[in-house]
């Protein structure tokens, strides 16, 4: 439909938000009935919005993904499993630093710490709070793609890693801080959006297709579960520690 | 004006900061243990540009957007005047299902709109040689946001123990591992990350956020959170549950026949 990639996407951007805005609008017209305050600013807001999302996804489709596949496939085919190992394991830290909704998330939840006063009411203490959350996911996640990656070299079944994960909240969670349990629970689904789950995806399946013996359709999955399920482990024992 | 440029240059910087680990160690590695030069040098460095420019711009129109968005609905949906109760009076659960249901349809209409879930399911139809529909299972998993999103909200209104539904919720997903065609456990378990996307992420958390600050007795630091974990367990259920009832169709379709 469209010849330009930067409008095509420019128009996929605004489809990602479009159902967003249509239910709000719905309940807005519909339900609610009142006038929206800073409607300027929100229209501006959403703006900016479909104007990044365009940019960040053009320009990981022209840098970070061609690389980051090839890579992957490079890395899978041959090479030691040393490099490997090293390699999945700085591509699920380096993913997760960089991305995006992690970021918002964990300033929103060091303002909500501050607020209630679990830690100091200081711009200082609430970035260092909130650097400290997303460090502890991003090491979270570069051990998970490390597993994950082991996994899928050993052939063990994909509910292995799952069970055990679970088995470790399920334990882990009345011993933790009650104030970390939510942010904790969330922070696997906040982490793996746009960066983490394109490359990871790419190293599991270029992997299970380079191993003889595998399935790409079968063992090339799971690698994403596992990556949302260690960081609940992680920013629990973050909470404990802390 | 000068303001402006000043925070979005310290935006920029910052966000420097935050993709330098993923820039290194692509680029590290290429060209240290792979060992050759990256391919189209220029194209690469104008797209990391492209990504750096595109965080900022996301991250601020998640400020001014987004976060009061979801903010401004939990408000306006909490509101005594909006439900119609006396301001003295207790408010029961059942007064506030319209957030139930702004919660579901926000589940439903992003999970049912979004790019890398269909994907998923044309890729579950190959597997499952057919058995499993893409369109039926962009369905289950949209019913399944759009049911966990509404209990979420519940368990916010309510302010009772979010790992008792989790917990409860991991039981449920390992009974179905038991039964489930093998093939599809793996695609399955990944369909929760797919659902959290970067727009739906922010929304539903201001939207918890917001409920949790609104509805009288909850507190944002122990209530706010848990949304997402909610959106990211149940279309793991969706799916499985959907494979087995077409699995099992299948089988007594094929055993019907003579």
């Amino acid at each position: 439909m469209f010849k330009n990639p930067f409008i095509k996407q420019l128009f996929g951007s605004f489809l990602d938000l479009a159902p967003i805005l249509a239910v709000v609008l719905v309940f807005q017209v519909l339900v609610i009935r009142q006038p929206i305050p800073d409607v300027g600013n929100l229209i501006a807001g959403t703006l900016f919005v479909i104007l990044g999302l365009t940019l960040f996804i053009q320009g990981l489709e022209q840098s970070l993904f061609p690389i980051g596949e090839s890579m992957a496939y490079a890395f899978a085919r041959k090479g030691s499993l040393f490099w490997l190992l090293a390699f999945a394991f700085c591509l699920g830290f380096g993913a997760a630093v960089a991305e995006p909704a992690l970021i918002a998330v964990a300033e929103k939840a060091a303002d909500i710490a501050s607020n209630g006063n679990l830690i100091e009411q200081t711009d200082a203490a609430k970035a260092g709070y909130a650097l400290g959350l997303r460090i502890t996911v991003a090491l979270s996640i570069g051990l998970a793609i490390l597993v994950g990656v082991l996994r899928i070299i050993r052939g063990w079944p994909v509910y292995y890693p799952v069970i055990f994960a679970y088995v470790c909240i399920a334990i882990m969670t009345p011993f933790a801080p009650a104030e970390i349990i939510g942010i904790a629970y969330d922070s696997g689904g906040i982490s793996t959006s746009s960066i983490t789950v394109p490359l990871v995806t790419a190293l599991g399946v270029g992997l299970a297709t380079s191993i003889k013996g595998r399935n790409s359709m079968t063992d090339g999955f799971g690698l994403v579960v596992f990556a949302s399920l260690m960081p609940t482990i992680f920013v629990m024992a973050y909470g404990m520690v802390i | 004006m000068i303001d402006w440029l000043i925070h979005f240059a310290l935006k920029l910087l910052e966000t420097c900061r935050d993709i330098l680990p993923i820039v290194v160690t692509i680029v590290g590695f290429q060209l240290l243990v792979i060992r050759k030069p990256l391919p189209h040098p220029r194209k690469t460095i104008i797209g990391f540009f492209y990504v750096l420019l595109g965080i900022v711009f996301f991250l601020e129109g998640l400020d001014l957007a987004l976060f009061p968005l979801g903010s401004l609905m939990a408000t306006q949906l909490t509101t005594p005047e909006f439900l119609g109760v006396p301001l003295e009076q207790a408010i029961s659960w059942q007064s506030y299902s319209w957030v139930y249901i702004f919660a579901a349809s926000i589940g439903f209409a992003t999970a049912l709109a979004e790019p890398s879930l269909l994907a998923v399911a044309l890729r579950a139809e190959q597997i499952s040689g057919g058995t499993i529909r893409a369109w039926g299972l962009r369905i289950s998993v949209a019913i399944g946001v759009g049911f966990g999103l509404a209990l979420g909200t519940f368990r916010i209104v309510t302010g009772s123990e979010l790992y008792l539904f989790i917990i409860g919720g991991y039981i449920i997903v390992l009974l179905q591992t038991r039964f489930a065609p093998k093939m599809i456990i793996g695609l399955a378990y990944d369909s929760g990350g797919v659902t959290t996307s970067m727009v739906t992420v922010p929304l539903v958390t201001a939207l918890g956020l917001g409920l949790a600050s609104a509805v009288p007795g909850r507190n944002p630091l122990l209530d706010g959170f848990g949304l997402i974990a909610f959106a990211s367990l149940f279309p793991i259920i969706a799916v499985l549950g959907y494979a087995q009832i077409a699995q099992w169709l299948n089988r007594r379709s094929l055993s019907s026949k003579p």
